[in-house]
């Protein structure tokens, strides 16, 4: 298990989970959609585990992919 | 009825130091006699060493404050000679329920580790603690230990000199002086000793008020810990209830921050509230109502010359994980020990400075946990509430998100990694005891394994030869021999050996191991005592 955090493309069928992704959110008020990025969140993070790749993510996600 | 704590446990008496004509000298004098400062003069005096407790009170604690008592507390409590009466009288629990709004999101059962003479912790209220820590006192007086505790002795006044400190004492009968080697500040978050040294207390204020009722009843509710989120009997809040011994039950609520404290407290305000959390039909009697808000804080050094600061009065932390006096018999159990050795020339005095480093690594420790605890709890921002909420709504369909849920993560002992007084770790044996820890207990046969490491420095072998006794730089250290052959449960083995096949350990009279290796090597071991007593 690599403890680098992928950020070249890696999902196959990019659109289609895009796609998904806002069809979650259809529908849902702002505060509910909020809720479920949290979840989506926690959810994921729990996946991937790695702590190392866990804090490159954060940066990553904060635009600070250096840190 | 009176209860325990409306009853004077050492009302004021006149003392013959009070018509001396000149300040009379103490070795060590206690300011304060709660738990911590009790705890230091029964560790103190049944070493021999003469202490004096001066307390502005004649009572023990006004309500039942702190109520969880962990592990190494109560270990701590063993050696002190009064942790009988504390385990026979708390009460132990093992469940925990979480509620989110009107649901239960899940429970669990701690499940303590086996093989420990003490439980994993007990429910009990502060005034049966500091009561047996009273009798304690009593019993070594009774064996002609030297130490007394003075009521309604109030210090007004404080002067440090390089060695010694004075003190002005006011009593109901006038003010007199008494002079101490030493002293121990344990006169809580609100110290006066630190006050009167004009010494910084700094840190994270949190901006909340909690409602602390102790509520007298029958009601058949488990003996389980219940912690409610955001419950509709509170909404926005949360609400904490914890059995304590005698049918009292201890409610936490939540209040926010603008409230007016002198309102809430009213029963007629607090009693609607504990009724919609209750039911309407439990039939319940308030013992004691408080409001309290909280700082995570520390002064920046526990040693001030010959004055020392512990317990609350060094450190504040939120009550969430019972880290306050369970983390202030830890400052005590590391600070007297050293103090006697110091006391008795075998030390230098620079080796208190290793008490405020060990214990200021602590109350680091602590502040993080508690802080983290007290920001799950009551969320600072939307973004953290929506998280927080978050975690909570997984974790009643999921496990991953039950260890992220944090309502208090309990004190366990604190490993002083890195501390001057460590030689480097030369075993590889298990994490847990590596130099700095507190040594887990484990049972040899009908007997327990820590009480045979009290007190002083001891040389523990498992299937290991090396001398009965050393001698070093004035240090005695005794060995105790033992063998994983007469280990039946292998606990001894799993949390001492690993997968090694021999081990000797240094340990510290606070438990706490200063050295390890596979094997006795002299050279090593003389270093390693010399190095755990600041002789190098």
């Amino acid at each position: 298990m690599s403890d680098q955090l992928i950020l070249t493309p890696n999902i196959d069928g990019g659109d289609d989970f895009y796609a998904e992704l806002l069809a979650t959110h259809e529908g849902l008020t702002k505060a509910d959609s909020d809720a479920l990025n949290a979840r989506l969140v926690l959810v994921l993070a729990n996946h991937i585990g790695d702590r190392a790749v866990l804090t490159q993510a954060l940066a990553a996600a904060a635009l600070k992919p250096e840190a | 009825m009176n209860k325990i704590f409306e009853v004077p446990m050492y009302p004021y008496a006149r003392h013959a130091d009070q018509d001396a004509p000149a300040p009379v000298r103490h070795k060590v004098i206690v300011i304060g006699a709660g738990p911590i400062g009790l705890g230091a003069a029964i560790d103190l005096a049944q070493q021999g060493i003469e202490v004096v407790v001066l307390d502005d009170n004649d009572k023990v604690s006004f309500g039942s404050r702190a109520i969880c008592f962990a592990k190494r507390t109560l270990e701590i409590a063993e050696r002190l000679g009064c942790d009988h009466p504390m385990v026979d009288k708390g009460v132990q629990w093992n469940v925990g329920k979480v509620f989110f709004d009107d649901r239960e999101v899940y429970n669990f059962n701690l499940l303590a580790e086996e093989g420990h003479n003490q439980p994993a912790f007990i429910n009990l209220q502060q005034y049966y603690f500091e009561e047996y820590m009273v009798d304690r006192v009593r019993e070594l007086q009774a064996e002609g230990a030297p130490i007394e505790i003075r009521g309604r002795n109030k210090v007004s006044a404080i002067g440090t000199h390089p060695d010694h400190v004075t003190i002005e004492i006011d009593t109901p009968e006038g003010s007199y002086n008494l002079e101490a080697d030493w002293m121990i500040a344990c006169d809580g978050a609100g110290s006066p000793t630190r006050a009167m040294l004009g010494k910084d207390f700094v840190g994270r204020v949190f901006e909340d008020n909690f409602l602390i009722a102790d509520v007298v009843m029958e009601a058949d509710f488990p003996t389980e810990r219940w912690f409610w989120f955001d419950p509709p009997f509170n909404k926005g809040q949360s609400a904490l209830l914890h059995k304590q011994p005698d049918g009292v039950w201890r409610i936490d609520l939540q209040l926010g921050w603008d409230i007016d404290k002198e309102r809430e407290k009213r029963p007629e305000n607090v009693i609607p509230r504990l009724k919609a959390m209750l039911g309407d039909d439990i039939e319940f009697e308030l013992e004691w109502v408080s409001i309290y808000t909280f700082q995570c804080r520390r002064m920046e050094q526990f040693r001030h010359g010959r004055v020392l600061f512990a317990g609350d009065a060094a450190h504040q932390v939120s009550p969430f994980g019972a880290r306050g006096a369970n983390s202030g018999l830890q400052d005590t159990d590391n600070l007297c020990w050293k103090l006697k050795l110091v006391m008795e020339g075998k030390a230098p005095e620079s080796l208190l400075d290793s008490y405020d480093a060990e214990r200021v690594y602590g109350a680091d420790e602590n502040i993080l946990n508690s802080s983290r605890s007290t920001d799950f709890i009551t969320p600072k921002s939307e973004t953290s509430r929506l998280f927080r909420d978050a975690v909570l709504d997984l974790s009643e369909h999921y496990e991953f998100a039950r260890p992220l849920v944090n309502s208090g993560r309990l004190s366990v002992p604190c490993t002083y990694d890195g501390s001057s007084l460590n030689s480097a770790d030369a075993l590889s044996g298990p994490a847990r005891t590596r130099p700095g820890s507190a040594c887990p207990d484990a049972p040899l046969g009908d007997a327990f394994l820590l009480p045979k490491l009290a007190d002083r420095f001891t040389l523990l072998t498992i299937d290991a030869d090396a001398p009965d006794v050393i001698e070093e730089g004035g240090i005695t250290v005794e060995r105790l021999a033992l063998s994983v052959k007469d280990d039946k449960t292998l606990a001894l083995k799993e949390r001492y050996l690993g997968d090694c096949d021999s081990g000797v350990y240094l340990i510290r009279p606070d438990q706490h191991v200063a050295a390890r290796r596979p094997s006795f090597d002299e050279n090593q071991f003389r270093a390693a005592i010399r190095r755990a007593t600041g002789q190098e």
